[in-house]
């Protein structure tokens, strides 16, 4: 079934969006059904026992038990979408993380009111990071010039690629407050929370550019805190991220305004 | 009794009506400052709705009284767009809804209710109210330090929050006063309901509504200490220099963060919605309970399920200590905590659909009359509905992670407390207002003030969940004019927007109909003129000093409505017999 014309959603770009989509699907299916119950049952009571109608009210009321089994239908539909859909869902995400061998592995590091990203570039190890070294434009996550690792490294402000079909890895930090990481297309939300580094992770299946969103009132610009994805095909991926190391950090004039 | 309060000497105005210690008293205190605060918070949000409707547009008529430092030319700055949403919310909650709830109702109806002369600490009632209007005052006068009042949400998460300007201060200070209003009045509830009951009236006789106000009593004054203490952390993190929500290497507007660091952000966090969960029952048992009372006076038969209603409220207070962190699914949690919060969030939706049950099935078999508070009464429960049902996907982790942070959420709690405990908050308004003023109020006015709100409240809220499925976030200064993914959906703004104004016009005849009829006739000619059952009926019009002439005794349950073989059709609670 199309979930995502059924209820609008943005497009799904990744692998697990179309379970996300599909829970959604299953809660509203139980809502709706109660609450179409309800008011058939509403309505019909309404008109049914208004005092023109009836003028005498009847002390004992209902007497059967129907509504204990209704209790019981819904206990049993809300512990099935717990059990056999929202905890396994959850338990994959969180424990079940690919394997880093064949993952593209970044770090997005959320400031008021940008996205940083970081790559580890050709030696895939990320370089020391230290807000001492931080400059806004030409060093936006803080690399150490001193640490060999980080050489290679390729930083970008607001501009996240990702190859199509291959398991993203994302570890989030912020330097500042909180925000949270939002893929609306990837069915991907996570809080970035200063202090600590949380990884998430998602398999994009669709090429094209799509938009990164800040979830979390994070200051005054918390409502331009836009970024850029774009998954490319493998090739193409490859061929900007060896562009980028060679050309620099990136930092020219409305390089973060669009997709770059 | 030498020190009794309520001693037969004459009382000078002030004694009698602004520094008094009758409950009576302080109730309409609670109650008119509170639908003050209530009108206000409306305002800031009307404000709210022209921005999200027209981006950048200069705000007709008010936006050039506003000053330069918040809408230059009339047009509004995103820090005055966080302002106002972080205010609407924190006076809606703690300045408007509760206040009405436990405050006024709760505090004119609950002694009445129970036979009793006054609350058990007259004394400490006043000073409760007298808490509660310094916190609003503190609130209030928050707009006009630099920087205006607190920007960061009602949530008021740290570090953003340790790092904005002055307004947040007074922002916790107001808080702590709210606090401390709050848990003086918690422990008058508790004690007054347990001691001064009248002989007769065991705990299964009471009305809903006193259940309903005991067990809030209590989540009050458990869960809000936890608030005070984080309140007070965060005070201290601010202008002592402490971090106690700060963790080491921040780094704000390229410049580090000269603090010692080594605090926990997300314990704010936690100790934030330890409160905040149980305050949401707080905001909706009391009026499942002024509910109850009203449709059991209009369907003239017994509440159905009544044990199982008491229980289900019990049962609620209990675990809603339990699921505070389903607001917290996305700050990076692991499968077993997980799976512990979304089980309890979905357990304790059982005793909410059990209450919603009871109350739906007691209308099969009545006689019901249809007026004013009947007509808010029987909205609230559909409307109650689907907040509570659009809770559900949010509860559940999995589609959580779509529909966090954006306009559904929006839409859920508001369906909850707007056309739900608002609804619920009229209703009392209208039903009891010929006992607190031996008038009643229009039914005109009434049936006119209800349509149009009805119509409103769901033209306003129910295209938030489209907005929010489409990925809305919520907070947005644009209302999400930004983002390519959201252009479908925002030309809904505009629709909310009218609606909400729209809203607003309607409730003029409600301001008219409260005026007018405090003034002119309509007198009650009897005491009990909806021929109700329960003890507050059973007192003169309005009741004086000390309450009932002689002390009540009760024979039977709350709802003794058309008794076989009874003469009318009710049997007040203190007629002898059977
Ligand atoms: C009846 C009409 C009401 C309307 C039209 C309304 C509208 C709104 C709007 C537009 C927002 C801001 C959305 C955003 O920018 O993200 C909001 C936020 C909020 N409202 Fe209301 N509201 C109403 C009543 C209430 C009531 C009665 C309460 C509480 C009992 C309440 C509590 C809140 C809270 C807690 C927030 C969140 C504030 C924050 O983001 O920190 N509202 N409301
Ligand atoms: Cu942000
Ligand atoms: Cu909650």
């Amino acid at each position: 079934m199309d979930f995502v014309k059924l209820f609008n959603l943005p497009i799904n770009a990744s692998s697990h969006g179309h379970e996300v989509d599909m829970i959604i699907y299953l809660v509203h299916v139980l809502m709706l059904v109660l609450f179409v119950g309800w008011a058939v049952y509403f309505i019909v009571v309404l008109v049914k026992f208004r005092k023109g109608k009836n003028p005498a009210a009847n002390y004992r009321g209902v007497q059967s038990h129907i509504t204990s089994w209704i209790e019981i239908g819904v206990v049993i539909v809300e512990a099935v979408l717990l059990i056999g859909f929202s905890i396994p869902f959850w338990a994959k995400q969180v424990n079940a993380f690919p394997k880093r061998t064949d993952t593209v592995e970044i770090r997005v590091i959320a400031e008021q009111f940008a996205w940083n990203v970081h790559y580890s570039g050709a030696d895939g190890i990320f370089g020391k990071t230290d807000i001492q070294h931080v400059d806004k434009q030409s060093n936006p996550v803080g690399l150490d010039p001193s640490d060999a690792n980080g050489k290679d490294d390729v930083t970008t402000i607001n501009q996240l690629h990702l190859p199509v079909g291959k398991p993203a890895i994302i570890h989030l930090t912020s330097k500042d407050v909180i925000h949270s990481f939002s893929l609306p297309v990837m069915r991907v939300k996570q809080d970035v929370i200063p202090g600590i580094s949380i990884p998430t992770w998602f398999t994009p299946t669709k090429t094209g550019q799509f938009e990164i969103a800040c979830a979390q009132l994070c200051g005054l610009g918390h409502y331009r805190m836009k970024g850029f994805l774009t998954i490319h095909s493998q090739e193409e991926f490859d061929r900007w991220l060896s562009e980028q190391s060679t050309a620099g950090k990136g930092g020219e004039e409305g390089y973060d305004d669009f997709w770059n | 009794m030498s020190n009794d309060p309520h001693n037969s000497h004459r009382l000078n105005f002030w004694q009698k009506y602004i520094f008094s210690t009758d409950h009576k008293v302080i109730g309409i205190q609670y109650g008119i400052t509170a639908l003050c605060f209530l009108f206000f918070g409306f305002c800031l949000m009307m404000l709210m709705r022209w921005q999200l409707a027209y981006p950048g547009e200069p705000i007709p008529f008010i936006g050039k009284f506003l000053g330069e430092n918040r809408a230059p030319g009339g047009i509004m700055l995103p820090e005055f767009y966080n302002e106002l949403g972080a205010m609407h919310g924190t006076i809606m909650v703690f300045l408007g809804v509760v206040p009405l709830l436990v405050g006024a109702f709760g505090n004119y109806i609950v002694p009445l209710q129970i036979g009793a002369p006054d609350m058990t600490f007259p004394r400490l009632n006043m000073a409760s109210y007298w808490a509660f209007l310094a916190g609003g005052i503190t609130m209030l006068v928050s707009f006009f330090v630099p920087g205006g009042a607190a920007n960061s949400g009602w949530t008021s998460y740290p570090p953003l929050a340790d790092i904005a300007t002055t307004g947040q201060t007074l922002w916790i200070l107001g808080m702590v006063f709210l606090i401390t209003s709050s848990l003086l009045g918690a422990v008058n509830f508790i004690t007054t309901i347990f001691q001064l009951r009248a002989p007769g009236l065991t705990f299964m006789r009471l009305p809903v509504f006193v259940w309903a106000q005991l067990v809030t009593a209590f989540l009050l004054l458990l869960a809000f200490p936890p608030l005070e203490a984080a309140g007070i952390l965060q005070l201290l993190d601010r202008v002592a220099g402490t971090s106690f929500f700060l963790p080491s290497g921040l780094m704000v507007s390229g410049e580090p963060l000269e603090v010692s660091g080594g605090g926990s952000v997300l314990l704010w966090q936690h100790l934030f919605w330890f409160l905040a969960h149980p305050e949401v029952y707080v905001l909706i048992l009391p009026a499942m309970g002024i509910v109850s009372e009203i449709l059991a006076n209009n369907i003239r038969k017994p509440l159905w399920g009544y044990k199982s209603m008491v229980y289900s409220v019990i049962f609620l207070g209990f675990m809603s200590f339990i699921v505070w962190a389903h607001h917290m699914y996305l700050t990076g949690m692991g499968t077993a905590i997980n799976a512990f919060f979304q089980a309890t969030t979905m357990i304790i939706s059982i005793p909410s659909v059990v209450i919603l049950t009871c109350l739906f099935i007691s209308l099969w078999g009545g006689s019901i009359r249809f007026n004013t508070p009947m007509l808010f009464a029987v909205a609230f429960l559909p409307m109650f509905g689907i907040g509570g049902l659009t809770g559900l996907p949010l509860g559940l982790s999995a589609p959580d992670i779509h529909l966090h942070d954006t306009y559904y959420v929006i839409g859920h709690f508001h369906y909850v407390v707007a056309p739900g405990t608002i609804f619920g908050i009229f209703a009392g308004i209208y039903f009891w207002f010929p006992k607190i003023t031996g008038r009643k109020m229009n039914e005109f006015l009434g049936h006119l003030h209800f349509w149009p709100s009805l119509l409103f409240m769901n033209c306003i809220f129910m295209p938030m969940f489209v907005q929010g499925l489409a990925g809305m976030s919520r907070r947005l200064y644009d209302g999400g004019a930004q983002y390519a993914h959201l252009q479908g959906t925002l030309n809904l703004h505009k629709m909310i927007s009218m609606s909400a104004w729209g809203l607003a016009l309607f409730q003029l005849p409600f301001i008219i109909n409260l005026i007018w009829s405090m003034c002119k006739r309509n007198i009650v000619t009897s005491d009990n003129p909806w021929k109700s059952t329960t003890l507050e009926w059973q007192t003169p019009t309005p009741p004086g000093h000390g309450n009932f002439p002689v002390e009540p005794v009760v024979y039977r349950g709350p709802y003794e409505y058309s008794v076989p073989g009874a003469a009318e059709d009710f049997t007040p609670q203190n007629k002898p017999g059977g």
